[in-house]
């Protein structure tokens, strides 16, 4: 630890820091386009110039007298630093004017308008008119870029956090700047175009408007946008993300930096990978009874978050009944119909029965369902899900030619293991079932005709069953299935329990590190579907409503395995198992 | 003033670029005494010549050669610096084309003295004959133990590679040097660390200028008092002195542009009189560059300060540079020749830094639009404030490329400032040019 000053506050900073980051402690804003600590340090956009002194054991202060950029200095101690001096506020002045020269000041249609470090730093530190009497230079748009990205070029300020982060983070080198001095541009190699898997990063990392995501492009200002902070579900690595939405839809995934998980990035997988919650496949509502129309097809229609009616061939008699109810919740009538259902196969022989736990389930979904069904009898079977794995772990940067980079150099890990939680229910497994039951045990009871009945949890965003292992259920007299999705399963399924996706559930998730983080709610989902949790709270007949944080409590106190996560875990999340894998990107 | 020419003694001798004829009048004699040296020997006579770099920031070479640190692991490297690109500019040039193994001979003394393990020419992709004559002595010096393993039976050894350059005015900056050198675009490095201590290939690093390297032969070959014996000692404790011959480009609007040996110190009016047949057609110098394009403008009233390391300075310029005078003549517009000026910067702004990225193209943009009669006075204040912000506060770039940019600009404007603004009114007039709201 050192001290330093900034603007005579005095201020405790770690090692490695530099005068930016040291400023951020003393709560000074400095400004800075270039620097991202995750990359390297360039110091080119100037911005970020500060008046540097060291202060000396008799307490006099000397001064160099040239200005720094506090993004290439060092937080050494006694280090005197002066952000707001008559100097550097005109540094600051001239720079933006500078960098506005040739900015279209587009912002009325700029996506970037809102969360544009050109924007505040001008409003800050700039100076509300430009002395330009020239014609600015005019560039062209490459809307080409990126299958997901697309470059606004005439807004760039060539900070190159982009390029930095296609060499450095992503390992793919796609971007480049081309041309020189005023005429520079960011650029591809012709068709090659930014489309690594990390692509989408250089969007969150421009600070500007120039990189903008497709996917977004013009859908909504974010201002009106509303955050919460949950965790990615596309693999085990469990990235940290911001959950942009606006009158219950979805707008955007944004990484949420956590050291303790992914870092600073996310995957395009799980920034773009989010588009099944707003399916045309999704189960809008509950159903008890099998199927009249044969049909792989959807029941019905979501689509922001209102009802739409099912495509007519496809109407059970279910469907009827509850569409008759349509003013009244089906839910406690269905759930009453499910618990008949469990107890009947139960009653006739608790081994007939097993219970599958996916894991896209949360900690606390998981344990309030295994505890439910212990308590109907202890001897029926809780075994795991589908663990889907698609491929090998997928590690970045990648080398000149795609190489993963060498042990210890990982910087982002995709991981082939496509389910948030596997850790986290198998540890709710261990404790109700002893041992983590596989799903290849339930098949081979499948098999061998050892089941009448079945409760199993969904959740996966794709398919995750292929056609000759469906047909086993075909035997079951009772599949009751937890879904969000239309699919051959909740085809066959006697009651489909029509379920929620991450957005509009809460609860914990233990990443491949052993990383304990929570989701949050960020929308509310249809009307007659059920988060998953609340629907597990009704259904083992539960007083009050479901509250994954005293959920939470009441897990650490039975399970020491979570004992740690009692309550409220933070932004950050709680490191609750120590993995054989460990930390690591 | 008398003085024999030492660097270029033998320029126009026949076959001079021979190393036949190079050894015939007592070439390599200094490497063999160098050789016969402890290398911390020859870094203290190169030291003691006073010996400061010929390359534009004049800093001392011997001590340049101690920043390398001490009882290294591994390679060091030697960059020679013949990225000759600041206009008005041509003494490497000359000194490659016409004698290049007083040259090399430098490159492996100073090899030798830093310990360096390779050595990288880099010259610029224009100065094909340099390239040719530098690549037929090496070829020389390889073929008799000049270079290589085991040099002249030391037990030393250095391999020499030429490098061409694509053609920028950027790569003569030492580290955008390095980073062309090593593939890469162009771009400055930020400082710390210096190359001393991470260089090329992120290794310790040298980067010397050419005419040093010839100096460097003649200290080894002279000895250091020689060196010492020319120029104009320190004036005071801060100062190093300027010492030793220096090769002086003459070129613009006199009768005999060319290139002189001196030493160190003459003024500019000597060296337009008594050097270059005075300013031509019977006209006076308005304006004189004192060492490339860069280091800004003297004036008339100028014309006495002495061109050794200190003297621009003291007359407002940026320093003595590359040591390359242009002679402007009455005849001229300052307005012309600063537009020239700085759409050269504006054009070769490697675009790393926002100040002199934006503010050298803005201020080209500027100077046009007065040169097209559509300027008003504001605009001197504007290029004013943009030549302060973007080389004269300091700190502002990573490079020295925006204070070159910026000095032109900051004396053009403080000393032929009724110009300009006769320029503007007149043309304003003249144009029927008028822009809304302005005075």
């Amino acid at each position: 630890m050192s001290t330093v000053f900034i603007n005579d506050i005095e201020i405790e900073v770690g090692p490695k820091e530099n005068l930016v980051q040291a400023a951020e402690r003393a709560g000074v804003e400095i400004p800075h386009y270039c620097w991202h600590h995750d990359l390297s340090v360039v110091a080119s956009c100037r911005m970020c110039l500060v008046e540097v002194g060291e202060k000396k054991p008799d307490g006099t202060i000397a001064m160099i007298p040239k200005l720094v950029p506090a993004c290439q200095t060092p937080a050494k101690p006694n280090t005197v630093v002066l952000t707001n001096s008559e100097r550097v506020k005109k540094a600051q002045a001239q720079t933006l004017e500078f960098l506005l020269l040739n900015h279209p000041l587009d912002c009325s249609i700029c996506d970037q308008a809102g969360e544009c470090y050109l924007q505040d730093y001008t409003y800050k530190f700039g100076n509300a008119h430009s002395r330009l009497n020239e014609p600015k230079v005019q560039r062209v748009d490459k809307y080409h870029i990126g299958e997901q990205i697309a470059l606004f070029t005439d807004r760039c300020v060539m900070c190159t956090r982009c390029v930095r982060f296609t060499r450095e983070i992503s390992g793919t080198s796609e971007l480049q700047v081309t041309n020189r001095g005023s005429m520079e541009e960011i650029d591809i190699f012709p068709g090659e175009p930014c489309n690594n898997k990390l692509a989408g990063n250089v969007v969150d990392l421009c600070p500007v408007g120039a990189l903008c995501s497709k996917d977004f492009l013009y859908k909504k200002r974010v201002w009106w946008l509303k955050t919460q902070n949950s965790v990615c579900q596309g693999c085990s690595t469990g990235c940290s993300i911001h959950v942009d939405q606006e009158d219950n839809r979805l707008y955007r995934l944004r990484p949420r930096e956590n050291e303790l998980a992914q870092g600073s990035f996310m995957c395009d997988e799980g920034r773009f990978g989010w588009k099944y919650v707003e399916s045309e496949s999704r189960l809008f509502g509950p159903r008890v009874g099998k199927l009249q129309v044969a049909s792989q097809h959807h029941v019905a229609h979501v689509g922001n978050g209102s009802h739409a009616s099912g495509n007519g061939t496809m109407v059970s008699h279910a469907q009827v009944a509850l569409n008759e109810l349509a003013t009244v919740d089906p839910w406690p009538k269905v759930l009453d119909e499910t618990r008949q259902a469990i107890k009947s196969v139960v009653d006739s022989g608790a081994d007939r029965f097993a219970v599958v736990l996916s894991p896209m389930m949360f900690c606390e979904e998981a344990f309030i369902l295994a505890k439910y069904i212990k308590s109907v009898n202890k001897r029926v079977m809780l075994a795991l899900g589908v663990v889907p794995l698609v491929g090998e772990d997928d590690v970045y940067p990648k080398g000149p030619k795609g190489e993963p980079p060498a042990a210890g150099k990982a910087k982002f890990t995709i991981r082939a293991e496509k389910c948030p939680n596997r850790l986290g229910v198998e540890a709710v497994l261990k404790h109700f079932q002893g041992e983590v039951l596989r799903f290849e045990t339930i098949a081979d009871r499948l098999n061998t005709n050892k089941l009448d009945g079945m409760y199993l949890v969904g959740g996966y965003p794709d398919a995750w069953l292929d056609e000759s292992m469906l047909s086993k259920f075909d035997g079951l007299s009772t599949l009751i299935v937890q879904d969000f999705l239309n699919s051959p399963l909740t085809d066959r399924a006697t009651i489909v329990l029509a379920s929620a996706t991450f957005a509009e559930r809460q609860g914990t998730v233990v990443n491949h590190a052993g990383l304990a983080q929570e989701v949050q709610q960020s929308i509310r989902g249809a009307t007659d579907v059920r988060q998953d949790g609340r629907l597990l709270f009704e259904l083992s007949q539960r007083q009050g409503m479901y509250n994954a944080a005293s959920i939470r409590t009441e897990m650490a106190k039975e399970i020491p395995a979570f004992s740690a996560i009692a309550g409220e875990i933070g932004e950050l999340g709680i490191q609750l198992f120590n993995t054989v894998e460990g930390k690591s990107a | 003033m008398n003085f024999e020419p030492v660097l270029l003694r033998r320029w126009g001798k026949p076959n001079s670029q021979s190393l036949e004829t190079y050894r015939a009048d007592g070439g390599y004699t200094a490497l063999q005494k160098a050789l016969a040296m402890e290398p911390p020997r020859v870094i203290e006579a190169v030291q003691k010549s006073g010996l400061r770099g010929r390359g534009g920031a004049g800093f001392s070479t011997g001590l340049k050669w101690t920043f390398l640190p001490k009882d290294v692991q591994g390679p060091i490297y030697l960059c020679i610096n013949g990225d000759e690109s600041e206009p008005g500019t041509f003494n490497n040039r000359v000194l490659l084309e016409e004698d290049p193994h007083q040259v090399l001979e430098g490159i492996v003394i100073s090899g030798y003295a830093t310990k360096s393990t390779t050595a990288y020419l880099y010259l610029r992709y224009e100065y094909g004959d340099c390239y040719r004559a530098c690549e037929k002595a090496i070829q020389e010096m390889y073929a008799n133990n000049l270079l290589g393993k085991n040099i002249l039976g030391s037990g030393y050894s250095l391999d020499i590679y030429l490098h061409r350059g694509a053609c920028a005015y950027i790569c003569g900056e030492e580290t955008g040097l390095i980073e062309s050198l090593e593939g890469k675009r162009a771009w400055p490095r930020i400082k710390p660390p210096f190359p001393a201590i991470e260089g090329a290939f992120r290794r310790p690093t040298v980067v010397n200028n050419i005419e040093t390297m010839a100096c460097v032969t003649q200290i080894l070959d002279r000895g250091p008092e020689w060196f010492q014996s020319l120029g104009i000692p320190s004036e005071h404790p801060k100062d190093p002195g300027s010492y030793g011959p220096k090769l002086y480009c003459i070129s613009g609007h006199v009768n005999k542009p060319g290139l002189v040996e001196l030493p160190l110190g003459i003024t500019a009016r000597e060296l337009i009189d008594q050097h270059a047949g005075g300013v031509w057609k019977g006209r006076t110098a308005k304006a004189v560059v004192p060492g490339g394009i860069s280091m800004g403008f003297l004036s008339a009233d100028e014309l006495d300060t002495k061109l050794d390391f200190v003297g621009p300075g003291k007359a407002g310029c940026l320093g003595l540079g590359t040591a390359a005078v242009i002679v402007i003549d009455d005849q001229t517009s300052m307005v012309d020749v600063l537009y020239n000026t700085c759409r050269f910067f504006a054009h070769e702004s490697c675009g790393q830094c926002t100040p002199c990225r934006e503010g050298t193209a803005w201020s080209a943009k500027i100077l046009a639009r007065i040169r097209a009669g559509q300027g008003t006075l504001k605009d001197l204040d504007t290029l004013t404030d943009i030549s302060n912000s973007i080389g004269i506060m300091p700190g502002t770039t990573i490079c020295g490329l925006a204070d070159g940019a910026a000095w032109p600009i900051k004396n053009a404007l403080k000393k032929f400032r009724p110009e300009f603004e006769e320029y503007i009114t007149s043309g304003r007039r003249s144009q029927s040019f008028e822009v809304a709201g302005s005075h």
